[in-house]
């Protein structure tokens, strides 16, 4: 099965091949390197810029503004701070223009802890991105999904935010990408990129793969349960998938998993529907816990559903504070684990109506 | 715009394009001064604008190749660019709309201020309040543009302006960079207005720089600093710059020395300043001298301009605000549109 970086890479030759994707671009992306997590390698329109995140969003609007179809990689969400104000005016082109300027452009960004980054590679920017009107926000938890949210991103006559967790670059997927090859050592071989002199003169040999987007704005129930909820993204779907499972195994409920995908416009239905089932819902995500994207959710599951929940509902966030820590013991007292979920679960399961 | 679609070979020799160039500041400043009025008067809440820069808005504006794509120049304005678009061709209707906010503002429909023009049908982008960022978006659109001409394909030149105090910014620095990266030059002409503040600050108590053009020449980038007051100098070098990129599709950088005769904007009152050279007055003291125009004949342009933008005005006093409860439209095109999900859609 393909990686979460090969399924980038696959959805980006889909879309310069299928989807009229004219550049790709952003800090080491193109030739030699491939980007970082080498989500890049192989590409036909893949170049590298300067060192410069305000240049590399401003590049993209420019492109999108003369009706080319551009994907900017910012190379860590920890450094797209510099350039909210180009985020703001690339979300408001279309609304300040009454409808003149939509800008059809994708930014992917990795984002999250997770590969012990320290203060500056383990960032997550879903709370800021959320604030972000005019921006649609994604953000996969699966290679299948990283492939089909990034197709979706291409095609999207807006502006898209595609978070790409760093610490699932590596993980691979448990769902065939359509076309993809099956055998995964032959995968390898045709879209990695070989290491070394042999990478002069190298090409892919890109498998025959198919247009399967994931429709922006569907969350995906990825674990059934009918005693309580989880709502979150990205790497948390994948901890909080092995806590339900060992709450079950234990015979205290079925938790039910929800990967939201999507940050704006968000599933409201897919999490309402699921609330008003168990009545007990955690909102789980690593961004820092004040004003944070679950507390919106939360705040919409009182005013919506207070008189259908058995429990308090209740969020796990990252703590407030100015980094992550780099000494394991600090970046694990920061960002939830999957001890912290277990604590929430049995606690939110557990609780007397 | 008749008068002046057709350029003589030596346009500041030639009565009728003179007078003609003449025409279109005395228009833009009677429009400037019309937008004040309106603010003042409540007609609407904001005024920035370009009075003083009309020499070289006149020439910017009969010299850019107007139109929609690749194939024509693209416009990152800034929010002084007012009489830039007028001399385009622009009605002054449209400028007074946006002045009062009314949904038939054809800019942006009620929702920016004044001089924040957008016009897709002529490659005019949204010019945006925050300081610089034009310069940090334009080397996109000549990035479009070099792609055209390497294919043989028509190709315009991407413009983009912004004023001196600006160019503290790092996107200042961005557009020099980006525009020079080896093997990638961009066709973009790189303007900065000069009017030596940035709102109240005198810009030598905080640039150490001699002109802001030797930054550019840093760049190897052909630069010059030119005096924006003299309609026959700023045409001569819009001419020279323009010409030089659609010939080598490499950047150029012009630091257009002008005026300001209004202040920044009518959070410092508006009022006209009289130490500052007027360059639609000295114009005619010229065309005075060579016996081109009378007084009488001048006073008669300005008659005829004044009355153009009050008429305006009186059109849009009986025009109305865009609806309420269109405020989300637009937030995105196509299906989805803005607010809170479940509930705004």
């Amino acid at each position: 099965m393909a990686n979460m970086a090969q399924a980038v890479r696959m959805a980006l030759h889909y879309g310069e091949k299928h989807l009229g994707v004219t550049d790709i671009f952003g800090e080491d992306v193109g030739p030699p390197l491939g980007g970082v997590f080498t989500c890049t390698q192989g590409l036909k329109t893949t170049w590298n810029t300067p060192l410069d995140e305000r240049g590399i969003i401003g590049a993209a609007m420019g492109l999108a503004l003369a009706g080319q179809k551009p994907v900017a990689e910012i190379q860590f969400s920890d450094y797209i701070f510099n350039t909210i104000d180009l985020l703001k005016l690339a979300g408001n082109s279309n609304w300040a223009s009454n409808g003149q300027y939509p800008l059809n452009m994708t930014v992917m960004t990795p984002s999250g802890a997770g590969i012990h980054g320290s203060l500056y590679h383990s960032h997550s920017f879903d709370a800021w991105a959320s604030r972000l009107a005019g921006w649609k926000v994604v953000t996969p938890s699966t290679p299948r999904d990283a492939y089909g949210l990034m197709l979706s991103a291409i095609q999207d006559p807006n502006p898209v935010l595609v978070m790409v967790p760093k610490a699932l670059m590596r993980v691979k997927g448990e769902e065939l990408i359509p076309g993809e090859p099956p055998d995964e050592k032959d995968l390898k071989e045709r879209i990695d990129a070989p290491i070394g002199d042999a990478r002069k003169g190298w090409e892919p040999r890109w498998p025959d793969l198919e247009f399967a987007p994931t429709p922006i704005g569907e969350a995906k129930v990825v674990r059934e349960g009918n005693n309580a909820t989880v709502v979150t993204y990205s790497r948390h779907v994948l901890l909080a998938k092995v806590v339900a499972d060992r709450l079950a195994y234990e015979g205290l409920g079925e938790v039910e998993v929800i990967d939201l995908r999507t940050i704006y416009p968000y599933d409201w239905a897919a999490i309402s529907k699921s609330v008003v089932k168990t009545g007990r819902v955690l909102f789980l995500n690593e961004d820092t816990e004040i004003t944070n994207f679950g507390e919106h959710l939360l705040r919409r599951t009182i005013e919506e559903h207070y008189y259908q929940l058995r429990a308090r509902p209740r969020l796990l966030a990252g703590a407030h504070v100015p980094g992550v820590g780099l000494a394991p013991p600090l970046e694990e007292a920061s960002v939830p684990q999957e001890r912290d979920i277990e604590r929430e679960l049995r606690a939110l399961l557990t609780e007397l109506t | 715009m008749s008068e002046t679609s057709r350029i003589p070979a030596q346009p500041f020799k030639d009565k009728n394009f003179c007078l003609a160039y003449h025409r279109h500041m005395v228009r833009a400043r009677a429009l400037e001064e019309r937008l004040i009025k309106m603010m003042r008067s409540g007609d609407g809440y904001f005024w920035i604008g370009g009075p003083g820069e009309e020499a070289f808005a006149v020439a910017l504006g009969l010299q850019v190749r107007k139109g929609r794509g690749v194939a024509y120049d693209y416009l990152h304005l800034h929010y002084r660019s007012n009489p830039i678009v007028l001399t385009m061709g622009e009605p002054m209707l449209s400028f007074i709309r946006q002045m009062k906010s009314t949904s038939a503002d054809p800019f942006s429909g009620g929702r920016n201020f004044v001089a924040h023009i957008c016009k897709s049908d002529w490659n005019v982008v949204p010019v945006t309040s925050t300081i610089e960022t034009q310069f940090a978006v334009a080397p996109g659109t000549a990035m479009a543009q070099r792609r055209a001409r390497l294919k043989g394909e028509p190709s315009g030149v991407t413009v983009v302006i912004g004023g001196d105090a600006g160019t503290a910014e790092g996107d200042f620095a961005s557009s020099l960079i980006w525009s020079t990266r080896p093997g990638s030059e961009l066709p973009i002409l790189l303007i900065t207005t000069n009017n030596r503040y940035g709102i109240s600050t005198p810009a030598e108590t905080q640039h150490g720089e001699k002109n802001v053009a030797d930054r550019a020449r840093a760049f190897g980038i052909t630069a010059q600093t030119v005096d924006g007051n003299s309609p026959e100098k700023i045409w001569a070098a819009l001419e020279t710059a323009f010409d030089t990129i659609r010939s080598t599709g490499k950047p150029y950088f012009l630091e257009v020395m002008v005026s300001r005769l209004h202040g920044h904007s009518s959070s410092s009152g508006a009022a006209r300043t009289l130490d500052e050279l007027c360059c639609i007055d000295s114009f005619e003291k010229k065309l005075l001298k060579s016996g081109w125009i009378t007084e009488k004949e001048i006073e008669a342009v300005k008659a005829t301009a004044y009355q153009e933008a009050q008429e305006a005005h009186e059109k849009v006093k009986s025009e109305t605000y865009p609806d309420g409860s269109t405020f989300q439209d637009h937030t995105y095109a196509g299906n989805v549109r803005g607010g809170v999900p479940g509930r705004d859609f």
